[in-house]
């Protein structure tokens, strides 16, 4: 791997205009990638979901390299109907439009920082791959006191152009004071066995708003890694929705810092996975201040032999009194070769604090099902009525109701 | 009022703390294969129990100290450490009660376990361990008329090898981790306990373990084995004197349970926790492995741990058989510098098995306190259930308490549930204790000792006095 390491990078760097300095950058990166190599179970965070493993037996050689001198055609058809919306649409990890119709020119602004590499607080070999690979990455800022009208929608589309490559992407989101945004992230992937490596960034300045929710409907046979970042400063929110269903493997990490008074955290997720997919959710809470709020939920349906982690900490320093953080997760495992792991971590080192978790795991309830059929509906009506009240408590808890209505029909749960 | 006082002031101080002077024999200081055979001369093992112990050095030699626990302590020099001493006096073991060395009887009396007494009481059977040997064992002939066998280790080896050489290493073999790979190859003493087939063993079976040398690691054996439909309750005690250096308890204790059987093992561990500033301390890093081996078999472990400076521990069951039950109850309390990583397995591998983890942990000064803990429902474990608490209870910022369950599900016809809560004592339940009267370390007590009561009403009577007093003493202090 490593001489195709060294290869795809040369051959990257050449198509791109960089300053010695930055090429620097970049080839520390890579040779601290080379050194660590892809997570292996050996690593606490990857107990659970060994990603060394499943790229070798998933994908075989993965290429680094991408073109992005020439361009993709958008394909507009793809876009959501029925909801007004902005747009970033990635096509095979190139950017290809960015598009902020519907709000106020001078409320956003758009830095290209592909020359800067913004420092990630992690120090994951992923985190290396990226900073190592990316070719552009952009800083989205929206201005003190606007609230954009319209959702953002971040399109993530590969196309059969493509085939065992390795796509790195980066987004940095700085919300200034009293602002707020609205982030779909949708992905739409007709292409075989890649490996996505996703980095966001978001910095949430006071009394910011931040919902983000993240679409993986579409069956693909793609390896997906998406990290993300959240800073929070006093009185801010964030709001998290993951829906895990479409990929081959999936793993989302959310770390999130809540660094001032009030601010708070939802993390609310959905494991829906057949065949042998394996998923993972993987969040990480810190509260480090004073009255800080966190509440998670995930709730899992795993069919055939599917695999669903769940591994989620809350850790609250010394300094972070009246804390409250809760956290549950449930799984439903419907075949006798679906497996589910869960990791429920608490870290606590004040007392003043309320923090709970819950975690279960188990079969469908037999009695509610006969209480269905003794109602009149068939076995299958009533398994998928109990299937659909069970996801749907997550889903109810999107507090953006536009965004709760897309995502109720994309995943067909009826009321 | 004043006698309460009295009374706690009586048991602030660790008043286990005491050494006893006593000559002792020890083998030369260092770990080797020398050593090893010393050991095994002295005890004139046969040449097979020399073999398992030869096995698992060569096993440990390979082996590299684990480091993922949250307690990180300073490294352990295995070389500077004596693997062998012994009372000199009991060289030639003492036929019964009366030829033992009165200065020794004299501890045990000082620690509240007066063997001569025991003789007329009907009570416990117990077997006294003094640094590396057990000095004495009581109830002998009352046990063996019901074919109970309960007796040192070392002598088991002798006169029941067959069983020994069955079940020794059948719950921890000499291929397992780093400590346990030691105890396998330097083990000095500890307790044997057979149960035959169909007896209800009539009293308590009792180990009381002592660290009396200094520079001393103990490293004891124990095993039990429950045949078909039997059932013990044992319980386990351990002691050591006030000292400045940290020292190494690693002992391994194996469970066996056949068809039917049941074996309930609890564990009071006060273990001299250091001095005020974390200074000293035992390091109790212990390994307790219990197998449901039979059909319908039970084991239930229980422990209150409120000594050592550094508690790494996780008394586990593999629930074997089908229908077999794996119980866990604990407390943890830790104060001053003590930290703890406790917590437990449950390995679920036949069919309708159920297991039970009920954990309660106590954090106050500038301790930390973790609990960790493994369910694994295999794929062929249908029907099987889980159902695990740990509450954290926190007393001061300087302290922290962590919960790290790992739980995983391969069976969809199996339930598992897992909750956790970390909280402090409510300024609401104190005021309300207050006001009836009681003083704030009194109303704590109340309010840690109900927080408890679920594990607590495990223990058998005896042990559950005792329990209840060293939850109280152990948080003195650490109100206001």
């Amino acid at each position: 791997m490593k001489e195709q390491l060294q290869k795809d990078f040369d051959n990257t760097i050449k198509n791109l205009t960089l300053s010695q300095r930055d090429i620097e950058i970049k080839k520390f990166y890579l040779d601290n990638f080379i050194n660590k190599g892809f997570p292996n179970r050996k690593e606490e965070d990857w107990k659970f979901s060994d990603l060394n493993q499943i790229i070798k037996k998933n994908i075989g050689e993965l290429s680094f390299y991408s073109d992005y001198t020439s361009t993709n055609k958008v394909d507009t058809s793809a876009f959501v109907d029925g909801l007004e919306h902005n747009k970033i649409v990635f096509i095979n990890g190139r950017i290809e439009k960015i598009d902020f119709d519907y709000e106020k020119k001078d409320q956003i602004e758009i830095i290209d920082q592909s020359e800067t590499i913004s420092k990630f607080n992690n120090n994951s070999s992923l985190s290396d791959l990226n900073s190592a690979f990316t070719n552009k990455s952009f800083k989205i800022v929206v201005k003190k006191g606007y609230q954009l009208t319209k959702p953002l929608i971040i399109y993530h589309t590969t196309n059969s152009k493509i085939w065992s490559k390795n796509i790195n992407l980066r987004l940095n989101f700085e919300l200034y004071e009293n602002s707020s945004l609205r982030l779909i992230d949708l992905f739409r992937d007709t292409s075989e066995k890649n490996f996505l490596n996703i980095f966001y960034n978001f910095d949430l300045k006071e009394n910011s708003i931040l919902k983000n929710y993240k679409v993986d409907k579409f069956e693909n046979k793609n390896i997906k890694y998406s990290f993300n970042n959240i800073e929070q400063d006093k009185n801010s929110i964030s709001e998290t929705f993951i829906l895990s269903s479409g990929s081959n493997f999936c793993k989302n990490e959310i770390n999130c810092n809540l660094k001032g008074e009030y601010s708070s955290a939802f993390v609310n997720g959905i494991f829906s996975i057949n065949n042998n997919k394996h998923h993972e959710i993987r969040t990480i809470i810190n509260h480090l201040t004073e009255n800080t709020k966190s509440y998670q939920l995930i709730k899992s349906v795993l069919e055939d032999s599917s695999r669903a982690v769940y591994q989620g900490k809350i850790f609250v320093n010394s300094k972070a009194q009246k804390t409250d953080g809760y956290q549950l997760s449930k799984a439903i495992l419907l075949n006798k070769d679906s497996e589910f792991n869960a990791k429920p971590e608490l870290e606590i080192y004040a007392d003043d604090v309320k923090c709970s978790h819950g975690s279960a795991s188990g079969s469908l309830n037999e009695e509610s099902i006969f209480y269905l059929m003794s109602r009149g509906l068939n076995y299958q009506q009533s398994r998928e009525l109990l299937i659909n009240g069970f996801l749907l408590d997550v889903v109810e808890k999107i507090t953006d109701p536009e965004v709760k209505n897309l995502i109720k029909n994309m995943i067909g749960i009826k009321e | 009022m004043d006698n309460r006082q009295k009374e706690i002031d009586n048991l602030k101080d660790y008043k286990y703390g005491f050494t006893t002077d006593i000559e002792s024999t020890r083998a030369p200081k260092g770990l080797n294969e020398d050593v090893i055979r010393f050991i095994s001369n002295i005890k004139k093992e046969p040449q097979w129990m020399l073999d398992f112990r030869l096995k698992a050095f060569e096993r440990f030699k390979q082996l590299k100290e684990p480091d993922w626990q949250k307690p990180k302590y300073p490294k352990i020099d295995y070389q500077d450490l004596y693997y062998y001493s012994a009372p000199k006096s009991i060289k030639d073991k003492p036929k019964n009660l009366d030829d033992l060395d009165p200065k020794l009887l004299d501890t045990y009396k000082k620690l509240g376990i007066p063997l001569q007494e025991q003789k007329r009481l009907n009570g416990i059977a117990v077997d006294a361990v003094f640094d590396s040997v057990s000095v004495a064992t009581t109830f002998r002939e009352e046990l063996t008329k019901q074919g109970i066998i309960f007796c040192p280790i070392s002598e088991a080896i002798q006169n029941h090898p067959e069983l020994v050489k069955k079940y020794l290493g059948s719950v921890i073999p000499v291929t397992d981790h780093f400590f346990a790979t030691l105890n396998s190859a330097v083990f000095t003493d500890g307790s044997f306990a057979y149960i035959p087939e169909g007896v209800r063993c009539p009293m308590e079976l009792s180990t009381y373990f002592r660290i009396n040398a200094s520079n001393t690691g103990q490293f004891e054996r124990t095993l039990i084995v429950a045949d078909k439909g039997s059932y013990v309750s044992y319980l386990e005690g351990c002691t050591a004197p006030m000292r400045d250096e940290n020292q190494l308890h690693a002992a391994n204790v194996e469970l066996v349970a056949l068809d039917d059987a049941e074996i309930k093992y609890s564990t009071v561990q006060n273990w001299y926790p250091g001095d005020k500033d974390g200074k000293g301390g035992i390091y109790n890093f212990v390994t307790k492995r219990g197998l449901c081996k039979g059909k319908n078999s039970k084991i239930s472990w229980t422990q209150v741990e409120t000594g050592s400076a550094i508690t790494w521990k996780y008394p586990s069951c593999i629930l074997k058989g089908d229908n077999s039950v794996g119980e866990f109850y604990s407390i943890a309390i830790t104060n001053n510098h003590q930290k703890a990583d406790t917590g437990t397995k449950m390995i679920h591998l036949g069919k309708n098995t159920k297991s039970k983890i009920i954990s309660k942990g106590i954090s106050a000064g500038h301790s930390d306190m973790t609990y960790r803990g493994l369910v694994d429902i295999s794929p062929k474990a249908a029907n099987s259930n889980n159902y695990t608490q740990c509450d954290s209870l926190l007393m001061g910022n300087k302290c922290g308490a962590h919960t790290v369950p790992y739980i995983k599900n391969k069976n969809s016809e199996s339930n598992i549930a897992h909750e956790a809560t970390t909280s402090k004592i409510s300024e609401e339940q104190l005021h309300y204790c207050q006001q009836r009267g009681l003083s704030a370390e009194e109303a704590v007590g109340l309010i840690v000792n109900g927080f408890c009561k679920e594990v607590l009403q495990q223990l058998p009577m005896e042990f559950a006095v005792e329990a209840q007093k060293l939850v109280g003493i152990s948080l003195e202090g650490s109100v206001g």
